[in-house]
Parts: structure tokens; C-alpha cells; sequence
């Protein structure tokens, strides 16, 4: 939470846990105002910025939100549609007018069946959390090479850093291409060595990368990096 | 319950068989994200029983008949292994299974903020690994801070304790020989920051006076527990930044 501190220590806050009053405080996400008292509702870092309280927590779902790039596989088809499975509480529904190709009734099968993986585009999330997506935008397609891995939703930032600087680091260390959706999926495609260090660099975003202690174990990740090897 | 009255099980020095006194508890350790494929576990080690619990969600609701248009599901199942008692218990659900996971799962969903994942499910699975008299409340305490871990919202964590009677003594805690012929026992789950109930069953029976008494000693127990249910969940993520 390097972001709207205030300077204030860092403080670890569980569910129900009181955080302040809530006189002249505007409440944020994960907490909750009860009896003239914030409380937590999540497992988190409280976070206060112009006298608004929030938590931001360790772990999370993923909330798709209209515009979020993300990496999906397709759960169900239908004659005109399919279904996404968006790593969230909620299938997302790609229509095939909304296809990068031209499917006719009764085709949907034929260009995608389940299992298959897009990058794709979240179009329009409603009130009642119906998602829409989108394969029509640039570099938006089926991803028919490389893996699939996932990290926190909370862990996205981390991976990609200041800038995407993290991101374009592990890039260029193992001469890869890497893609971070929204929803906590990471495509990476790349020779196999480069993809093998790639899922470490990933796994300990998953294990570190809510510590301190994270920068100096990706560094010490990156000497071993195939890059550097054949160097 | 009740059924052996000539059975002793307080001390002539007024502690109970294995040494504790009235309104002792069992020793309670509690862990969190122990199964690193679940978005959120823990594990509890109450006395002798040792529960496991792991969650998974909010997911898409299957089969669609079981989602709700206002709120997410809680699905739980309470399982005891077959090798958590010395008698080998059949596997699979029974009736005691069936009635357990009920309430835990309405337990849980007073706490859960069911209404920010419309027809969606959160899958709370619930293993007794070692039982020995309150599997419920540990099984309770170990998915309250598995869905912390999980990070599902929630407005407090929830902690399964339970008092009961023995030779007309209210005690806190029952162990197994408590629970087998005791004369009463009142498991609750405690909202520990509030001191809301979230369930609660009586087995037995109580006189005003005893119940009163008992859920003295519940609170009392549950405030202690939610200690180390913070501290468990605060040790998970020692050394974070965010």
C-alpha cells in the first residue's frame, strides 16, 4: 500500500475488526460502517485517502469490469454463443456477432468448443452482473500456443510494476511473450526453457508477492534467467 | 446423553477428569492457507480433534437450479474421515453429515456478504481429520478463517464453542467422556466482535440459571479462540506489504 498512506503504519485487519468511528469518514471497499464504527470486512491492508477508509484485501475475486483485458476458456457453447469461464464468480457470454469471424447459426462449435482459451475484452457488466465480451479489437484472438498460469487478483500490480516495468523485465529475461489478464490469468508463449522460467518468475508472484522481500527474490530469480545463462 | 448417571466425571477436588478446571478450554492452535490449491483453508487443532476446512469461490452456481438472483450460496459439506475415530466410520454423508453442514452453511451465510455475489456458489469443504466432542465448532472455526483467507467479504468471523453439563456442573469445553454422558450440551457459534449467535443447539437439558452460566463460559472461550484465530491469519501474511 504504498499509495494514500499517510504516513500511518501499515495495519493487517481481519473481518469485523474495528478500524476507526466512522464521524466524517467516507467508507471505501472492504469495510463496512456499523454503530458509528468502521469495521473490515475483508482480510486486509486498511488504506485511508482523503478521509476515505477502505481495505485492500490480500485475496480477492475476480469482478470483471467493462474494458478489462482478460484470458478466458470457453465452458459452454451454444448454437449462437458461448460461454466463458472469466475466473470469477460470473461465466461471461462472448455472442458470435461479437467473434473476430463470421459464424454462421448452428457453427459456434466449429471455431471454438470448450477448454479452448481467447484473450478477449470485457464489453458490458450490468447491475446484475450479467458479463458480455468481445473478440473484436486489435490483438484480440484464440490462443492456440503457450500456457496458462494464475496469480492473485491482488497480485497483478506486482507482476507488472511500476509501468509494467516488472513485466517487460521478465520479457526481456526470458525471451518470452506474456500477457496479464485482469482476471489473474497469465499467458506466456516462448521457447520451452523461457517458458519454464517464466512459470517460476510467476509461481513466486504467487508466493512472495505480497512480501517485502519480493523484489530481492525476483532479482536473485532473473541471474538464472536463459537469457543471462546464454550470455 | 444422560443415559449413565453413575458415570464420574468431576474429581473430588472439584476439576474435571483430565484436569481442567469448570470453565477451562482444550488447548486451541489454528492455521491458516494450508492447502495451497484452495483459495482459502485453515486448519484447527482443538484438544484432540483436528479439522480442516478449504474454500473455494465464489464460482458460477451448478446446477442452476441451486443459484439465488440476490445473493451466492453457500454449499457446505462436513465430512468426517473414516479414520477420525477409534470405531472406522463409513464413508460418505449420513444423517448427522447432512444436519451438520445445514447449519453451518446458514451459520456462515449470517456472516458472509451473500449479496455482492448474485447466483454465484462459495464451496466450504469441512474435513474431521481426529474427533474427539466438538467436530461442529472446530469445523465452524476452521471455515470462518478459511473464508477470511479466501477473501470473501464477511461482517466477522464466527467461533464454534460449546459448554455443557456434567454431574449437574455447568463446564466449559466437553471432551468425548463429557459428551457421552454428560447430562447437557450447547454448542454455539459466537460472532466474537459483536456477540451476535449465530447458531445454537442444546442437547439436554439446562435451567435458566446453567444456560445462563454456560454461555458465560462460551463467550469468555470465543473471545480467546478469535484471538487466535486473528493471530493465525496475521501470522499467514507476516512480513507483507501489499
Amino acid at each position: 500500500m504504498s499509495n494514500g498512506q499517510n504516513g500511518a503504519e501499515l495495519r493487517l485487519v481481519t473481518p469485523g475488526m474495528a478500524i476507526g468511528p466512522s464521524a466524517g469518514m467516507r467508507v471505501g471497499s472492504g469495510a463496512l460502517a456499523q454503530n458509528d464504527t468502521i469495521i473490515a470486512t475483508r482480510l486486509g491492508w486498511v488504506k485511508q485517502l482523503n478521509n476515505t477508509v477502505s481495505v485492500d484485501p490480500i485475496n480477492s475475486a475476480y469482478m470483471p469490469r467493462s474494458g478489462d483485458l482478460i484470458v478466458a476458456t470457453v465452458a459452454e457453447v451454444r448454437n449462437n454463443l458461448w460461454f466463458m469461464n472469466v475466473n470469477g464468480p460470473f461465466q461471461g457470454l462472448l455472442p458470435m456477432s461479437l467473434a473476430p469471424w463470421k459464424v454462421e447459426f448452428g457453427a459456434a462449435r466449429q471455431h471454438m468448443g470448450i477448454g479452448d482459451v481467447v484473450l478477449a475484452r470485457v464489453q458490458e457488466v450490468d447491475e446484475c452482473h450479467n458479463v458480455v465480451l468481445t473478440m473484436k479489437g486489435v490483438g484480440l484472438r484464440r490462443l492456440n500456443q503457450g500456457s496458462i498460469h494464475s496469480i492473485p487478483i491482488t497480485h497483478i500490480d506486482r507482476l507488472r510494476g511500476e509501468g509494467n516495468a516488472t513485466i517487460q523485465r521478465l520479457r526481456e529475461a526470458c525471451d518470452c511473450r506474456i500477457i496479464v489478464g485482469e482476471n489473474g490469468r497469465v499467458w506466456v508463449d516462448g521457447d520451452a526453457e523461457g517458458m519454464a522460467w517464466a512459470r517460476q518468475a510467476i509461481d513466486l508472484v504467487h508466493t512472495s508477492g505480497h512480501k517485502k522481500t519480493f523484489e530481492a527474490e525476483l532479482s536473485a530469480l532473473e541471474n538464472n534467467a536463459p537469457k543471462n545463462g546464454d550470455a | 446423553m444422560g443415559g449413565y448417571g453413575d458415570v464420574q466425571l468431576l474429581r473430588d477436588d472439584g476439576l474435571r477428569l483430565d484436569g481442567r478446571k469448570l470453565d477451562e478450554m482444550r488447548p486451541v492452535s489454528i492455521e491458516a492457507g494450508i492447502l495451497p490449491a484452495a483459495d482459502g483453508s485453515a486448519m484447527v487443532t482443538h484438544g484432540l480433534n483436528v479439522a480442516v476446512a478449504a474454500v473455494y469461490g465464489p464460482m458460477e452456481a451448478h446446477p442452476r437450479k441451486i443459484q439465488r438472483q440476490d445473493r451466492a450460496v453457500i454449499d457446505v459439506r462436513y465430512n468426517m474421515a473414516p479414520f477420525s475415530t477409534s470405531d472406522r466410520i463409513r464413508p460418505g454423508f449420513n444423517r448427522r453429515s447432512r444436519e451438520i453442514s445445514k447449519v453451518t452453511a446458514e451459520a456462515l451465510e449470517s456472516v458472509v456478504l451473500v449479496e455482492r455475489y448474485p447466483r454465484s456458489k462459495i464451496r466450504v469443504e469441512i474435513e474431521i481429520l481426529a474427533a474427539e466432542a466438538g467436530t461442529r465448532c472446530a469445523g465452524i472455526t476452521a471455515a470462518a478463517v478459511a473464508l477470511a483467507d479466501a477473501g470473501i467479504p464477511m461482517r466477522d468471523l464466527i467461533v464454534g464453542v460449546a459448554s455443557g453439563k456434567v454431574e449437574d456442573t455447568v463446564v466449559l469445553d466437553l471432551d468425548k467422556a463429557e459428551d457421552n454422558y454428560g447430562q447437557a450440551d450447547l454448542p454455539v457459534g459466537i460472532l466474537p466482535n459483536t456477540g451476535e449467535i449465530a447458531f445454537l443447539q442444546m442437547d439436554g437439558d439446562l435451567s435458566p440459571d446453567e444456560y445462563n452460566l454456560a454461555m458465560e463460559y462460551n463467550f469468555k472461550a470465543a473471545a480467546e479462540i478469535h484471538e487466535i484465530m486473528v493471530d493465525a491469519l496475521k501470522r499467514r501474511y507476516e512480513g507483507g506489504e501489499n
